[in-house]
């Protein structure tokens, strides 16, 4: 397969594999860009939820105990099409009829113009309480299922020498974008029109035809610059939307609904919890022969993405290693608390935490060196994965985790560090990037090029939630069409005029929908046939050129047995982590993480060193700080005082290496990489701490857990 | 109350306890400063009183009252750390970013690493994992 | 006027004022901004008694150089308050008003044997800080006085400090520790009881001649922290001890 080429004129540097000036860097440095809350629209009114505060039972009455001159009140018989927020399934009600099925779930909706006196509006419902359930171990409903299997799992364990097992916990975690999920509905023309901060514009816009019916005309859904989503904002959205719209709909007017900082931790999605249990069997030589994996996930009270979420983590389960007998057993469960959802990694995180802690105990039971067991272990190209498929050049695995090896020091410093209150642990990962399986081709994604008077101009639906959408999109179509950088604009993802393009999700942006505008624009570029789009432009007119995903034809998956070509392609990396403990205090400080990935192509390495640093510390707060707090399940520590992320002082120095081994699927080569940074620091901070002498098997390691095991191993 | 903004002498009408962050935003329509939690914690609602950076979203507007307050508008787009934080890609969402400037603009000339750490210790980044923060300020 | 009207609560740099409102935990509507009275922030030396001004701030104490003369330790406290925009804005008086367990300036006042100087329009009075308290987020202060100083005598002795939080920066503390190293050394602990407190067995212990894990042992039974949302009482208990040998380490010379 040869690598995608641009023919770019000489006279043009190319923009690809430069750091070229963001599309929207002087806004964002200037306080110039506006977020959904910086707008308002005249005569619009605020919205607030009334939220259920019982984890599980049935409403008896509502009572409205306020004035009711200037207020919109919207309850579930307001819905004109189905009380459902549509998305893989329709079990969630966009408000709740009777049932209550998790605290926080939302009865009842006010609007009114003065915000004060929206708030002091008292609502009182009562309530028949249930018996909630917590435990998703104890749940009896699974929202999916998943098995993988591979080989013969009882003849691998019947050869192997050494059997390992283990039981690995991972917690809630929460977002934390810095711009709370936010929403303005606005009437227009027998329509409604959503403005938001979003990450998916055409999920809002089913989510929003399906519950407003026949009473809209047309729904037009537009993405606001976005403060930060990390998965957080990619299915909530639907909700919140549907939310504003009805009571847009009731009052005639716009309604603004923002979350304060507590309602969106406790009543919008987490990353899921996990329990992962690892048996396996390794030859005398430490080569994995049998992997018997079990994972357990925490859905909350509605399946929202659980069963991808859950989809992902199990194919990831097995870690980046060859092994003859596979089988991965996976669930996820109801349990009656908020619907966990999206979160950056959408599984890996869960499940390669746990095969990395579990690659280092079993290093430790083979009196083996760690990184030597992972380079024994570690796919190579020809080398089958756990759904059986065969991986080609553009894996990594051991080149990643060579170059951290030398990069950091691995082998010197954990000699040095022995015996004393540091610390060096190491993790070795991977991620694939877009829909897995047939879900690129299901998404059937469209970008656009269109000709303006200056340029060209793309249109998709990906959002620039500032990982750098506009300018890499742009940097890409501008090589293809050999024009100038500065030539390409980007519009604002509306859906009355962007096709959609699928979600802003899965690492797929760069690859997948980069890909489709690459061939968008080498196809206008043949149209032009060497006129400046501009000139063309002004002699022809509009010109565009709309291209849909094409999948490979080498990718094959059955999604019944589970098995085939999960991914295209698989970003890798390997991370080493160095820690210092104080004993005194328990506090484990990470001094510095050394990061290496394998991007295929980096195509503005500014932006993509951002990218890998930023989900590095949300890595670190996974690890270390991280914890949601649940009280009758609802999360009790919902403020930016208690639930903790890493601030300047808590976030080690981290060196990034990109390594570029190309995807020749991808443009120029790219792989996905915004979730991929996700994968690697907790195991590598927890596998640090184990050099210290503490066995931890799960997160958040906080310094409570960390003298536990302390005194544990006294 | 009377108080002077971005340079400029300014007197307009508002509940003494309204919060400043909301003057600023509502009453002076200058949306660049940004709420992220309200209780002080992130540090996007920095603005500058009397040169000093404070978090707006807890300072009563009674209390603004007779000061300079600064705000990122005031710094304008030719500020050096404006063009430092594009250079350097220091803002991917962009939502910490007018907090992170204005609180960088107390550091002084050249500071050291360890003095921007512990000066943005009161500014939450989720999106750099702070790095391209340090570049940037150390840039201009 | 706070003699006059009842429920009017005297508001310095209201770094807690918000959260407090929003949380539900104060429902006074009425407050007097004592923000703009400059000389109560006032920080100097009257013979050799340092006076710290009600609205000085943590930033001012910091720059203080009669702070980091008299009392480093408490330097040390405001330096490890939230982040630069809450010790710009925070208040000693304000810290002891709010009366907080976990306030990081109350152990160093305690171990300090503080003065709090109290005013009404009647008259002035001073009250050891040892008796300021009178149970969680209660204190001697009548309603119609105004904290407008501490004073702090002089201090023999080593001073030492230390905050455990939840996190690095921006943190409540789970334990945090104010120590005076003399013949007769001061303890006081803040987040392990409804107020600070000082540990006057554990300071006999030492005074008596006690090594620092007899010490140590004492104290884990002086003190009976709790569990909350932030941290544990086992954790707090072993790690207050820790800081007890850690004091005690750091402080012997030689």
């Amino acid at each position: 397969m040869a690598l995608h080429q641009n023919p770019v004129p000489s006279t043009q540097p190319p923009a690809v594999g430069r750091s070229v000036p963001r599309k929207d860097g002087l806004g964002k440095a200037t306080g110039a860009t506006r977020y959904a809350d910086d707008l308002s629209f005249p005569g619009m009114l605020y919205g607030r939820t009334i939220r259920s505060t019982i984890p599980c039972g049935t409403v008896r009455e509502v009572r409205l105990e306020f004035a009711r001159d200037g207020f919109t009140v919207v309850d579930w018989r307001d819905i004109p099409g189905r009380n459902v927020v549509a998305l893989l399934t329709e079990d969630q009600p966009c408000l709740v009829e009777r049932e209550v099925r998790h605290a926080a779930e939302p009865v009842l909706l006010l609007a009114h113009a003065d915000r004060e006196a929206l708030l002091a509006a008292s609502v009182h419902i009562e309530y028949d309480a249930g018996n909630p359930l917590f435990d998703p171990e104890a749940s009896p409903q699974s929202f999916k299922n998943i098995l993988i299997e591979k080989g013969d799992l009882a003849a691998g364990f019947a050869k192997a020498h050494l059997v390992v097992e283990g039981t690995y916990r991972t917690g809630h975690q929460e977002h934390v974008y810095i711009e709370p999920n936010g929403v303005i509905a606005v009437p227009e023309a027998g329509g409604i029109a959503v403005y938001g901060s979003i990450q998916c514009p055409y999920y809002v816009h089913k989510a929003l035809v399906t519950l407003l019916g026949g009473a809209v005309t047309h729904v037009r859904v537009v993405q606001t610059e976005t403060g930060g989503g990390f998965g957080g904002k990619e299915e909530y959205p639907s909700m919140l939307a549907g939310h504003a719209a009805l009571l847009a709909l009731k009052s005639g007017r716009p309604v603004k609904i923002v979350y304060d900082r507590v309602e969106d931790m406790q009543a919008t999605t987490k990353r899921h919890p996990s329990i992962v249990r690892h048996r396996t069997g390794l030859s005398r030589d430490g080569r994995l022969v049998a992997m018997d994996v079990e994972v357990v996930m925490d859905g909350g009270a509605y399946v929202t993405l659980s069963p991808v979420v859950l989809s992902r983590g199990a194919i990831h389960a097995a870690g980046p290693y060859r092994c003859p007998n596979t089988r991965i057993a996976a669930r996820a469960m109801f349990t009656n608390t908020p619907p966990n959802g999206a979160f950056r990694g959408f599984g890996a995180p869960q499940t390669e935490f746990a095969i990395e802690v579990h690659m280092e105990r079993i290093a430790e039971a083979l009196g083996m060196d760690s990184a030597r067991l992972r380079e024994r272990n570690a796919l190579a190209p020809g080398d089958t994965t756990a759904t059986g498929q065969r991986l080609g050049e553009d894996c990594s695995a051991r080149r990643v985790l060579r170059e951290a090896m030398r990069k950091s020091g691995y082998r010197r410093k954990r000699k040095a560090f022995a015996g004393t209150d540091r610390g060096i642990g190491l993790a070795l990962y991977y991620h694939g990037s877009g829909f897995t399986g047939s879900g690129e081709l299901k998404l059937a994604s469209r970008a656009s090029v269109e000709l303006t008077a200056t340029g060209v101009r793309i249109l998709t639906s990906s959002t620039e939630i500032g990982q750098g959408t506009r300018t890499m999109h742009a940097q890409i179509v501008a090589d293809a069409l050999g024009i100038p950088y500065e030539q390409v604009e980007v519009a604002q993802p509306d859906t009355s005029v962007v096709p959609d393009s699928g979600p802003t999700v899965a690492s797929r942006t760069c690859m997948i929908v980069g890909g489709i505008l690459e061939h968008a624009a080498r196809e206008m570029r043949e149209r032009l046939d060497g006129m400046p789009p501009a000139e063309y432009f002004g002699h022809y007119g509009p010109l565009v050129v709309t291209r849909q995903y094409e999948q490979p034809e080498w990718i094959r998956w059955d999604e019944d047995a589970y098995r085939g070509d999960a991914y295209a392609t698989y970003g890798w990396g390997c991370d080493v982590a160095e820690v210092e403990i104080d004993r005194d205090t328990w506090e484990v400080r990470p001094r510095r993480l050394t990061v290496v990935t394998d991007v295929g192509k980096a195509i503005h390495p500014a932006l993509a060193t951002g990218q890998i640093e930023g989900g590095t510390a949300q890595g670190v707060g996974y690890a270390l700080l991280e914890q949601v707090s649940m009280r009758d399940g609802l999360m009790a520590n919902a403020q930016l005082t208690n639930y903790i992320i890493p601030t300047t002082l808590d976030t080690p120095p981290i060196d990034v290496v990109l390594v570029e081994n190309p995807y020749p699927g991808g443009p120029s080569g790219a792989k996905g990489l915004g979730e991929l940074p996700m994968d690697g620091p907790a195991p590598a901070l927890v596998n640090a701490i184990r050099q210290l002498g503490l066995d931890l098997r799960s997160i958040p390691a906080l310094p409570e857990a960390i003298m536990e095991a302390a005194c544990a191993s006294r | 109350m009377r108080f002077t903004l971005n340079g400029a002498a300014t007197e307009l009408a508002c509940h003494p306890a309204s919060r400043l962050l909301d003057v600023l935003r509502e009453e002076c329509g200058l949306t660049g400063t940004k709420e992220g939690c309200g209780e002080g914690e992130c540090g996007a609602c920095t603005v500058l009183i009397d040169g000093a950076a404070v978090c707006s979203c807890i300072v009563p507007a009674a209390q603004a009252e007779g000061t300079e307050v600064t705000t990122i508008e005031g710094l304008g787009s030719d500020h050096p750390l404006a063009r430092a934080f594009m250079d350097e890609v220091g803002a991917q969402c962009g939502i910490c970013t007018p907090g992170m400037i204005m609180a960088a603009t107390t550091l002084g000339a050249r500071p050291s690493l360890a003095k921007i750490r512990t000066g943005l210790a009161g500014n939450l980044c989720r999106c750099t994992g702070y790095e391209a923060i340090y570049r940037a300020i150390r840039k201009r | 006027m706070l003699r006059d009207e009842e429920g009017v609560v005297p508001l310095a740099g209201a770094t807690d004022l918000y959260v407090s409102l929003n949380f539900g935990t104060l429902t006074t509507r009425r407050f007097v901004n004592l923000w703009g009275l400059r000389p109560l922030g006032r920080i100097g030396m009257r013979d050799d008694t340092l006076s710290i001004g009600a609205l000085a701030t943590y930033t001012d104490m910091i720059g203080s150089r009669h702070v980091r003369r008299h009392l480093p330790m408490l330097v040390e406290a405001a330096r490890e308050v939230g982040g630069m925009q809450i010790q710009n804005r925070g208040t000693l008086g304000g810290n002891i008003a709010n009366a907080s367990p976990a306030g990081d300036s109350l152990p160093v006042l305690a171990a300090a044997d503080a003065v709090v100087v109290l005013r009404s329009s009647g008259e002035e009075r001073r009250v050891r800080f040892a008796e300021f308290y009178t149970g969680y987020r209660q204190s001697a202060r009548r309603p119609d006085e105004l904290i407008t100083a501490v004073e702090v005598g002089p201090v023999q002795g080593v001073q030492w400090f230390r905050k455990v939080g939840t996190r690095a920066a921006q943190a409540i503390s789970k334990v945090v520790m104010a120590a005076v190293r003399a013949p007769v050394p001061r303890i006081a602990l803040g987040s392990v009881a409804p107020t600070v407190i000082r540990l006057p067995l554990t300071e006999a212990a030492l005074a008596g001649g006690a090594g620092p894990e007899e010490a140590a042992r004492v104290l884990e039974a002086e003190i009976h922290p709790i569990d909350d949302l932030r941290s544990s009482s086992r954790y707090r208990k072993n790690v207050a001890s820790n800081l007890l040998r850690r004091f005690w380490s750091d402080t012997t010379s030689g």
